[in-house]
């Protein structure tokens, strides 16, 4: 096998990997800070995603679409929580997993109202369209460059924003103790709602950026929302870094399984059995880590302790 | 004797759901028996989720993969019996089956074995991370089944000729129903008595303090994975008679939109209730069936309908006639 | 949705009435309205409406129903129509799984079921029946075409599908006439999104072309990946991938990609002219694929109840079986298996004004049947 393939899959694994650490993100961080599992985040990715198509095909301009698919999420995440969730965080998660799921059917049925049926346009900018070298001869797409580019500088900022701002400050507080930074006078409201719009930006952002490389159509939050849970569930729910570990092993594993291992059970069964087989398997590869790694650790990799 | 509030509405249920289909035969509206048998196997499948979720607060988010084993057992078993082929030739051959009781034990055995592998790992985790770890084992069996050839892949398997029930002929509707509202009722009377023996309690008591159940000597994990197991007994048991009313399996039983449903209708009926399960069943199949006729987007107010449940209805429509559960 | 059309009520008001019927004929369609998918039935359902439209018969009423793209509730629309509509035939579903889920046991109650776009190959080998008809294609039919045409000009073919029986079915059927060499097949996920790592294993297999089924949002994905990706080798693929539905979301990457198909907006005939024209005046878009199979079937039905009343179902089954009715994919006769014998072509994209359109460049078969007809003990 050449190296060139080699290092082009592992930076796909990668570049899936950053896609997912955006929706994870998000998801951990408003389960860590308000303790609600939110079925609904790839709704938002959904409304982010449509958000961008609609304005560039109105304005022309990607760019406008990418901060119109911003501005939408965070609003439509801020609405939902004024609306619903807010009603959800003193309930248990059986609730919490109900609600947000009859929030998909709403999402899906109301954005196929608006936008109909047939799937949407959205392509990438010219200012990203191209491929640079890489070591080995090979060539590897700017824009799936600048996704991962863009989900480091997302993880790096919110290292700082938590870590350095008076906003993470509260957030760590709202994570060790929720009636504690109440009595120090943070209005925990606001608080709330902010995170949960921050969260609800991030994946608006991912669908935005991923929806320019394929179909941007209703329901295709789904598949990244179940891949999303298992990352957080690798990682350790409620922590970031854990988000972004689990979230690299899921993207690489799952590329590499597509990769390899029809290639591996070539040597021991026929061709076209080996591609349906290592396919089958392919599928259910990153289902079986996490079972593996959740037997061995059940609070996943970087537990949170409360 | 005087009866309990909730028990007199269960009565009712259950006499509502028996009048269903003899009213509509009556009436020439043959459909609503279909419908009706409908409700009692999704009831039936939420029973069996009722168990997990409601006495031991585990929040199975996959319960479908119990579900659409059961109905792969019975859709397997009967094609084999159908083209006369063996089921297994190695050790010993084995023949297919088109008798139901047969399938019913085979689909309770796999179901059974299926929740002890899956739960002997998930309920290592509790909270968000064993919802997360349910919904994740049921993905797995969804895409095995959906690239696995040998029986359909994503086109599923159909059951040309209803599986035979001795002394019943199962093709007339009504008939069907019955055998359906019979197991259904049967799996009722396992989940009162559950809840009411010593396991039950222990189950309950583990729910609420894993601690003090721990202190007098109750290992609380054996217990949950006996619930478990009991639960996916119940609901594989569902799926077998889900693909036998529909002559058809195919992998969309194992969905996580099913997941979600079971889950859904337990909670509009109530969890914990007895009869919740039932009362969901009933709602929501009636719910799915008038809306659909009505509107295209009935989804949506599907969505909508089910957020008003949960934020006003607390305790479902049981809980919303019987008023608060005593045990909860 | 149900809708319940009464087709004659604006005719009669214009003086125009329809042929009498011996008896009232009532249609079932159940199709997908819901969800993803929904572009697809919607399609049907404007097709198959059109041609009742136009029609124009007091005696034809449709009941249309949403099935979500859910075999559990596909079936239990089916029983609905046949138990409490009494519907005499059914038709209008997309996908072969809610096909496998509907067909046997309706046919089996001895409905007739026409198919407007499904075509799996186990209803048309050992378990076709009489009842049920397909007007729109056996499953490998576009993919043999392709495999024939690649004949013409490639030797080494890269070729991928979903890994599920349609999937596999697809690349069978390219194989089946496709003499070259491969330069490799591969099975993607169902419903997987991201194409990069196949992409790459294509550019460095040393392939000359590239064929692909990839049906719905996978498609769409695929075709805008793989021409970011710079890789220029020509692609392939069914019609369905490069039908009206998604063209717009692909965008210009669709571009010069061959396909095939039984019908082309440019086919050149007079019913086809009428009926995009029609479409186009109706709804206010370019008809794609799965409008004008259902078009079809519409007509196909139509063109049997004028011959015979749908009670005498010898009569009317054998009124189906004449085909007599204008197809506008020009040619149309039922094979054996009642799937139909026509042409298939090879379209290429182009771009006409801002719209992406396709436009017939060869034909790939004449009057071709397909590989399970002899299985299928029916005469």
């Amino acid at each position: 096998m050449q190296t060139a393939l080699f290092i082009e899959q592992l930076l796909n694994g990668l570049q899936l990997g950053v896609m997912l650490f955006l929706m994870a993100a998000g998801l951990t961080l408003i389960f860590g800070v308000m303790g609600l599992i939110n079925l609904a985040h790839g709704s938002l990715y959904m409304v982010g995603a449509f958000a961008c198509a609609a304005v560039a095909a109105a304005t022309g301009s990607f760019w406008l679409g990418l901060a119109a698919s911003l501005a939408a999420a965070a609003a439509a995440g801020a609405i939902v929580e004024i609306l619903v969730i807010r009603r959800l965080y003193e309930r248990d998660h059986l609730d919490q997993v109900l609600a947000t799921f009859a929030l998909i059917l709403i999402f899906s049925e109301g954005t196929r109202w608006i936008f109909g049926s047939f799937p949407l346009y959205l392509d990438i900018p010219p200012l990203l369209q191209g491929s640079v070298p890489l070591p080995g001869g090979s060539r590897y797409q700017l824009y799936r460059l600048a996704i991962i580019g863009v989900g480091v500088a997302v993880a790096v900022g919110l290292y700082f924003l938590i870590a350095r701002t008076r906003l993470g400050m509260r957030i760590r507080a709202g994570e060790s103790d929720r009636e504690m930074i109440g009595a120090l006078g943070v209005d925990i409201r606001t608080l709330y709602t902010v995170v949960f719009a921050l969260g609800a930006a991030l994946a608006g952002l991912a669908g935005a950026l991923v929806g320019a490389l394929q179909s941007v159509q209703v329901g295709m939050g789904e598949p990244v929302l179940i891949l999303a849970f298992v990352v957080i569930v690798i990682g350790g729910i409620g922590s970031i870094k854990g988000a972004l570990v689990g979230a690299v092993i899921v993207g690489v594993v799952d590329t590499m399984g597509r990769f390899l291992l029809p290639q591996l059970f070539t040597l021991v069964m026929p061709a076209s059995q080996a591609t349906t087989v290592g396919a089958a398997l392919a599928s259910m590869l990153i289902y079986i880590v996490m079972a593996v790694i959740l037997a061995v650790r059940p609070q996943g990799l970087f537990a949170v302790q409360r | 004797m005087k009866l309990s509030r909730e028990t007199t509405i269960n009565i009712v249920l259950a006499l509502l759901l028996l009048a269903l289909p003899l009213v509509a035969m009556q009436i020439g509206k043959p459909f609503y028996v279909t419908l009706a048998t409908r409700m009692a196997i999704l009831g039936l499948a939420a029973v069996g989720l009722n168990i997990a979720l409601g006495l031991g607060g585990l929040v199975s988010f996959g319960h479908a993969a119990f579900f659409g084993v059961g109905g792969y057992v019975a859709g397997i078993m009967a094609t084999h019996a159908f083209n006369a082929t063996p089921l297994a030739a190695f050790p010993f051959a084995i023949p297919g089956t088109n008798q139901m009781l047969v399938i019913w034990a085979v689909a309770i055995v796999v179901g059974g074995l299926l929740a002890l592998a899956i739960g002997a790992i998930s309920l290592r985790t509790s909270g968000v991370y064993f919802i997360m770890i349910t919904l994740a084992f049921a993905q797995m069996t969804y895409y095995f089944a959906i690239s696995w050839p040998a029986y359909g892949g994503e086109d599923g398997l159909s059951i040309y000729v209803r599986n035979a029930f001795p002394g019943v002929n199962t093709a007339v509707p009504l008939n069907y129903f019955l055998i359906c509202y019979a197991v259904l009722l049967a799996a009722l009377l396992v989940f009162a008595l559950a809840r009411n023996s010593r396991f039950g309690a222990a189950l309950q008591a583990a729910r609420q303090n894993d601690v003090r159940v721990a202190s007098v000597g109750i290992r609380p994990f054996r217990v949950r994975l006996a619930a478990f197991v009991i639960s996916g007994m119940i609901t594989a048991l569902a799926g077998a008679l889900f693909a036998d009313l529909n002559r058809f399996v195919s992998p969309s039983m194992l969905s996580w939109h099913m997941s979600g449903e079971f889950i859904v209708l337990i909670i509009l009926g109530g969890v914990g209730r007895l009869f919740g399960p039932v009362a969901g069943a009933m709602l929501f199949v009636m719910f799915e069936y008038i809306l659909g006729g009505l509107t295209e987007r009935w989804q949506l107010f599907l969505g909508l309908a089910l957020l008003g449940v949960v934020l006003f209805a607390r305790g479902g429509l049981i809980g919303l006639i019987a008023g608060k559960a005593r045990h909860g | 949705m149900r809708k319940l059309i009464a087709a004659g009520l604006v005719g009669l008001s214009m003086g125009v009435s329809g042929m009498a019927f011996a008896d009232p004929l009532k249609i079932g369609v159940i199709t997908t309205l819901s969800g993803g998918g929904a572009g697809l039935g919607i399609d049907t359902r404007d097709g198959f409406m059109l041609a009742i439209k136009q029609a124009n018969n007091p005696e034809v009423e449709v009941v249309t129903e949403d099935d979500g793209q859910k075999p559990e509730l596909a079936v239990q629309i089916a029983d609905k129509m046949i138990q409490s509509d009494q519907v005499d035939i059914l038709t209008g579903i997309v996908w072969s799984n809610l096909a496998m889920a509907v067909v046997p046991s309706a046919v089996a109650q001895d409905k007739f079921y026409v198919s407007t776009n499904a075509g799996p190959s186990a209803l048309a080998g050992a378990g076709c029946h009489q009842n049920y008809f397909n007007a729109a294609y056996q499953n490998d039919n576009f993919h043999e075409a392709m495999g024939q045409y690649a004949n013409q000009d490639y030797k080494k073919t890269f070729i991928l599908a979903p890994n599920y029986p349609a999937g596999t079915d697809s690349l069978n059927g390219f194989k089946r006439y496709y003499k070259g060499e491969l330069a490799g097949e591969v099975y993607t996920q169902v419903g997987q999104t991201d194409y990069a790592a196949e992409i790459a294993q294509i550019r460095s297999s040393g392939a000359d072309s590239v064929f692909f089924f990839l049906p719905g949002g996978m498609g769409i994905a695929f075709m805008k990946q793989y021409a970011q990706s710079g890789v220029d080798l020509p692609v392939m693929g069914p019609g369905f991938s490069f039908s009206q539905d998604v063209l717009p979301a692909i965008g210009d990457a669709a571009v010069g990609a061959k396909n095939s198909a039984t019908w082309s907006k440019d086919l050149d005939n007079e019913a086809n002219k009428k009926f995009v024209e029609a479409f186009q005046a109706e709804y206010n878009r370019l008809p794609s694929i799965y409008a004008v199979q259902a078009f079809d079937a519409a007509n196909l039905i139509l063109s049997a109840a004028a011959k015979a009343s749908v009670t005498d179902k010898d009569a009317f089954r054998a009124a189906l079986k004449e085909a007599d009715f204008a197809s506008v994919r020009g040619k149309f006769k039922f094979n054996t298996n009642n799937h139909p014998i026509q042409d298939v072509y090879v379209r290429e994209v182009i771009k006409e004004g801002d719209v992406l359109s396709n436009k017939i460049i060869a034909t790939a078969f004449t009057d071709h049947g397909d590989a399970y007809a002899e299985q299928c003990a029916m005469q």
